[in-house]
């Protein structure tokens, strides 16, 4: 169980918070993989130094994205590749970050070929593994 | 089994004319890591001291473990263990001596449990409390209060003066505790991102007063902050309910607000500002948010600034 799980108190995002942002992504860049497991919520929060009920409101909230499959007693595995909302959904949670991310690129001086730029490079950075196949569920 | 291990009342207390804690109602959830936060001469340790049946109130009542705080019978004592602030010891006493006596009070007392945690402190069971630094006393005030098992833990300040691993040790402690389900700690400090890993319930006072008690993630989710922009220089802050904390520097204004509504909204509004962006908070700030004094509206950065002082 190579994952390292890297949080910092004191930040404006609660642990919980970030743990669910951190899963995400390596799920998202393909450095958790689907079958892969997950500490337990006890094991994990004994690691961490973390109250146990932050990792299991963290692995709650994964559950509910169907990032991951808890099964009580059997483990905690990284679930496979499913979408959870519809298209339409999807493009509705995302709007608003795209929004933001205009608003602020074009009051900082950016240009539109800039603020594409700056996403690539970003993307590009992550290494992201070919997307697997979804399915709708 | 009642759902909460610590039930206070309008618990008060008066020092002479003054008053140290000023009509306290807390109940702390069974099973709850809860952190008692508030500066210093807030009454913590007074509410503590009280709760453990260690000072009588002036006024008002509290139970712990189901029992009036002024009689708790020895049985149930059995089941609390008390870190007090600054890990008193008795100082002549070696290790072997404090545990036989502290095992006297304990039927659950557990050996093992005693023995692993001295011996990570790196304590011989023939040292002698007056010989040991901080960290040490620390760690033996942790062996015999986590050796009784305790159903309740409280802890006045644990981490006060410890160094990093030190106080890393006492969080993992803590994380300890919690395998045994239902084990409730109350503590106190003031070391926010302690608080933040290992608490999931905090209560803050306030001069005397009670004026949080809730999960930490309700806590932060009811904390705001607001930046306004204005063409000119800033207006003072309105009136407006909730209103924690503001900071005018400029031609900004920062205002922290707690429990946001739509009254707050409107008012907010009302300002005319060219722009208004809300910012997340870290526990901390939204600590001192609460804590810090309201009547002053610049930072001591802002009014050394402003004093022309270099």
């Amino acid at each position: 169980m190579g994952f390292e799980f890297i949080f910092s108190p004191g930040s404006a995002s609660p642990i919980f918070r970030q743990i669910v942002d951190l899963v995400r992504l390596a799920v998202a860049t393909g450095k958790l993989k689907a079958g892969e497991q997950l500490p337990s919520v006890r094991a994990l929060a004994e690691r961490l130094v973390v109250n146990p009920n932050t990792i299991a409101k963290a692995y709650g909230e994964l559950a509910r994205e169907g990032i991951i499959d808890g099964q009580q007693g059997r483990g905690v595995f990284i679930a496979p590749p499913r979408q959870i909302y519809t298209k339409a959904e999807r493009l509705r949670r995302i709007g608003p970050l795209v929004d933001a991310l205009i608003s602020e690129g074009l009051s900082l001086g950016f240009s539109a070929e800039e603020l594409v730029d700056s996403v690539q490079q970003k993307l590009a950075r992550l290494d992201l593994q070919p997307a697997p196949a979804r399915k709708q569920s | 089994m009642s759902q909460y291990v610590i039930e206070t009342s309008g618990l008060t207390r008066y020092f002479g004319g003054k008053c140290a804690v000023d009509q306290v109602t807390l109940r702390v959830p069974r099973g709850a890591v809860l952190a008692l936060l508030g500066r210093n001469g807030s009454g913590k340790s007074t509410l503590i001291r009280m709760i453990l049946g260690l000072l009588d109130p002036t006024r008002g009542s509290a139970t712990v473990l189901g029992e009036d705080c002024r009689r708790i019978q020895p049985a149930t004592r059995g089941r609390i263990a008390y870190v007090a602030e600054g890990h008193p010891l008795i100082d002549w006493m070696r290790v072997s001596d404090l545990e036989s006596f502290q095992k006297g009070f304990y039927p659950d007392w557990d050996d093992r449990m005693f023995r692993t945690v001295v011996e990570h402190f790196d304590l011989a069971s023939n040292a002698r409390a007056s010989g040991m630094s901080r960290g040490q006393r620390a760690g033996l005030s942790l062996a015999l209060a986590l050796a009784t098992r305790p159903e309740l833990l409280v802890m006045d300040d644990p981490a006060m003066g410890l160094d990093p691993v030190a106080r890393r040790t006492l969080l993992e402690a803590m994380i300890l505790l919690t395998r045994d389900a239902g084990h409730t700690i109350f503590f106190s400090s003031h070391i926010l991102d302690d608080v933040e890993r290992v608490a999931d319930h905090v209560a803050i006072l306030d001069r005397s007063i009670l004026r949080v008690s809730c999960p930490v993630d309700t806590f932060r989710a009811r904390v705001k902050r607001l930046t306004l922009v204005f063409a000119a220089k800033a207006p003072p802050a309105p009136e407006i309910p909730g209103l924690l904390e503001v900071r005018r520097e400029e031609n900004e204004l920062r205002l922290t607000l707690a429990n946001y509504s739509e009254q707050t909204e409107r008012i907010i509004a009302s300002l005319g500002a060219v722009s208004t962006s809300e910012s997340a908070l870290t526990l901390e700030d939204a600590v001192i948010a609460y804590l810090g004094d309201r009547s002053r509206q610049v930072s001591l950065l802002e009014k050394t600034r402003e004093a022309g002082v270099i």
